[in-house]
């Protein structure tokens, strides 16, 4: 059925027919509509809204209620964004599934709650302390805000990790016509069918698709946001602490494939390659069509993992590199990573709460 | 339970039959320290009032009071500091059937917690939340809490604190909580009736527990000894039917022992439940 939506009204069904019966939120600008229009349908489908008394207060919220059982959701914007980080971390620590969507605005501090911008990119991936890697996913507007959060339901089910949305003010605001499937295939985590004391919470292979207890289901569990050993009991011997950190980070790195996805409109003739992600990504792409020079093209949908080895190998003899983004540059730093040689690398930013054009992106290529 | 000393005499084997025997112990609490004290209460009211074990949750935040998870032999949650009735919220909204106990320190539950325990007893949420009082942060080694006595001493006031304490209890009632009491580690036989009637009751309950804590606040003000707080807490109670006789000034330093609220309430899960009954049936 096709109809005409806004963004985060598309985040909000594709959460509803994901499966998402918890959703803890406070009001913030540009991501409110979401929580309201949660707070109208989850009771309709027998789910739960409650409007929490703050950000972090949602945040745990919905750690508890996926802990014990029900896949659960949160929204939010920049300052309500920081706030949550503290519980981010406690999810990825505990590996409790959870949806986080940052409906990005202009910051530092309170900055621009009524406009857009895509200076989160590096926080939702460094937002939190210590050393784990996180899942984030960026659509270029409303229909792909409706993918990618059915696919953000998905993979943090199916990984038991945080995994962040990032959309923004134009995108959350922007009305656009959205086919919705008229059926959805939804994971349901599975649980453990072993006895109670042959279960171990984090057993080694539990990465994709591995059954994991909830509360109330009868196995004893113990969730600690202390560095812990399998059976989730706190441990201070060095061995034990790696293999925690290793296991945060296979979890995701032994995932890659499954994680990464992109957009590629490759050009083996082109000296040019541009690397573009979310709003941006639509004056980027229209500056691609409207130029008459040859050009290599990604958009990443999947913002972390970083695909490094996909934009080495699109960036490989290339003479330039350009990356448009509504920040001071944070993805550019990435891809900088990524480039070897003599590659020139170009930034192409607008930040002052304003779309980057097609136009300030065309001067850049032509 | 090959792992674990004990004279056999001491602790029943109930109170065993509660706990994760193998590897947990000995525990992290000091010698003398007033937890073990509710921790027995409340595995004894548990038991008791025969609460199925996988119908338990026991949630806390971080300090020494929050470590008692780790030992329950029931589905448990060691959140984050202050965040444990956020949390515990989330888990009694998602399965109202569990029943879920919070406990926590003075600190977790009132300074960086309290803006949760203010919501989470205006809301009524069903959880039993035990606050263990020992007048300052203990885990980190003692510095002031919210309930560091005027004047007393702690390693972040090293000349007395000036601030005065806060009252968990006013603030749960104030804030709506069905249940409100106040008891000592002193008195177990008070401290587990009150547990057994907090969990009895529906919507927020609210239990502070004044307590002992030798190795840091004692050390800290003159009482190193288990005996020396225990006296300095039941030198300072007084019964709420003795307080209504006195006036402000007397009940300056004092621990006001009894029962403050005990009030009937739609506890919010059930609210929740029969909102999505109504929203259905429009439907």
């Amino acid at each position: 059925m096709r109809r005409l939506v806004s963004g985060n009204e598309a985040c909000a069904e594709a959460a509803l027919r994901a499966g998402i019966r918890f959703f803890g939120g406070y009001p913030i600008t540009p991501s409110t509509e979401i929580a309201e229009l949660m707070a109208e349908e989850l009771p309709r489908v027998g789910g739960v809204f409650i409007q929490m008394e703050d950000e972090i207060a949602s945040i745990m919220s919905i750690v508890g209620a996926s802990a014990a059982g029900v896949p659960s959701m949160t929204a939010t914007s920049g300052p309500g964004f920081s706030l949550m980080q503290e519980g981010i971390g406690y999810a990825a620590m505990t590996e409790v599934a959870v949806v986080v969507v940052d409906v990005m605005r202009g910051g530092p501090a309170t900055g621009l709650p009524t406009k857009g911008s895509q200076a989160d990119f590096q926080q939702a991936r460094w937002g939190t302390h210590g050393d784990h890697p996180v899942v984030v996913f960026a659509p270029r507007g409303v229909e792909e805000t409706f993918a990618l959060t059915l696919r953000a339901v998905e993979v943090s089910e199916r990984l038991r990790v945080p995994v962040i949305l990032l959309t923004d003010e134009f995108i959350g605001h922007m009305r656009e016509i959205v086919s919705f499937p008229s059926k959805v295939e939804v994971y349901h985590r599975q649980r453990p069918r072993v006895a109670s004391s042959e279960y171990v919470h984090y057993a080694d292979e539990n990465n994709y698709n591995a059954p994991y207890a909830s509360f109330g289901g009868g196995y004893a569990i113990h969730l600690t946001g202390l560095t812990h050993r399998s059976d989730g009991f706190p441990i201070n011997d060095a061995p034990t602490i790696r293999w925690n950190n290793e296991r945060l980070h296979a979890k995701i790195e032994d995932n890659l494939a499954y994680l990464e996805d992109n957009y590629v409109d490759d050009d083996p003739d082109a000296d040019t390659l541009m690397v573009a992600f979310g709003s941006s990504a639509r004056s980027a792409y229209e500056a691609k069509l409207l130029t008459d020079k040859p050009l290599a093209y990604i958009r990443l949908l999947t913002l972390w993992p970083f695909p490094d080895a996909t934009i080495r190998r699109l960036a490989r003899g290339r003479k330039r590199v350009i990356v448009p983004e509504m920040n001071e540059g944070q993805l550019c730093r990435e891809v900088q990573r990524c480039l070897s040689g003599d590659t020139e690398l170009v930034s192409v930013t607008r930040n002052d709460g304003s779309m980057l054009t097609p136009r300030e992106v065309l001067e850049v290529l032509e | 339970m090959t792992a674990v000393k004990t004279s056999g005499k001491k602790f029943s084997p109930m109170v065993h039959s509660y706990l994760r025997m193998d590897e947990r112990f000995p525990h992290v609490w000091c010698p003398g320290c007033g937890i073990g004290v509710l921790f027995a209460a409340l595995i004894h009211a548990l038991h008791e009032l025969n609460i199925p074990k996988d119908k338990i949750l026991l949630a806390s935040g971080i300090g020494c009071t929050s470590r008692m998870p780790g030992y329950l032999d029931t589905d448990t949650f060691h959140v984050l500091h202050g965040r444990a009735l956020a949390a515990a919220t989330g888990v009694k909204l998602a399965r109202p059937d569990m029943e879920v106990i919070v406990v926590g320190g003075d600190g977790d539950m009132l300074a960086i917690g309290g803006n949760h325990f203010i919501h989470a007893a205006r809301r009524n949420i069903g959880i039993t939340c035990i606050v263990l009082n020992n007048y300052n942060y203990a885990m980190t080694g003692g510095q002031q809490s919210p309930t560091t006595p005027r004047d007393m001493f702690a390693t972040t006031a090293p000349y007395g604190a000036i601030d005065d304490p806060a009252d968990a209890c006013s603030l749960a009632a104030a804030s709506g909580a069905a249940f409100v009491a106040r008891t000592t580690t002193y008195n177990f036989v008070q401290l587990k009736r009150f547990v057994k009637t907090a969990l009895s009751r529906k919507g927020f309950r609210l239990i502070e527990v004044a307590a002992q804590c030798p190795t840091i606040f004692g050390r800290l003000n003159r009482m190193p000894a288990t005996r020396d707080l225990i006296t300095w807490i039941k030198g300072h109670t007084v019964t709420l039917e003795a307080a209504k006789k006195m006036d402000a000034a007397q009940l300056r330093d004092k621990i006001v022992t009894g029962v403050f609220v005990d009030r009937e309430v739609e506890e919010y899960s059930d609210r929740y439940t029969r909102l999505i009954k109504k929203v259905r049936n429009a439907h």
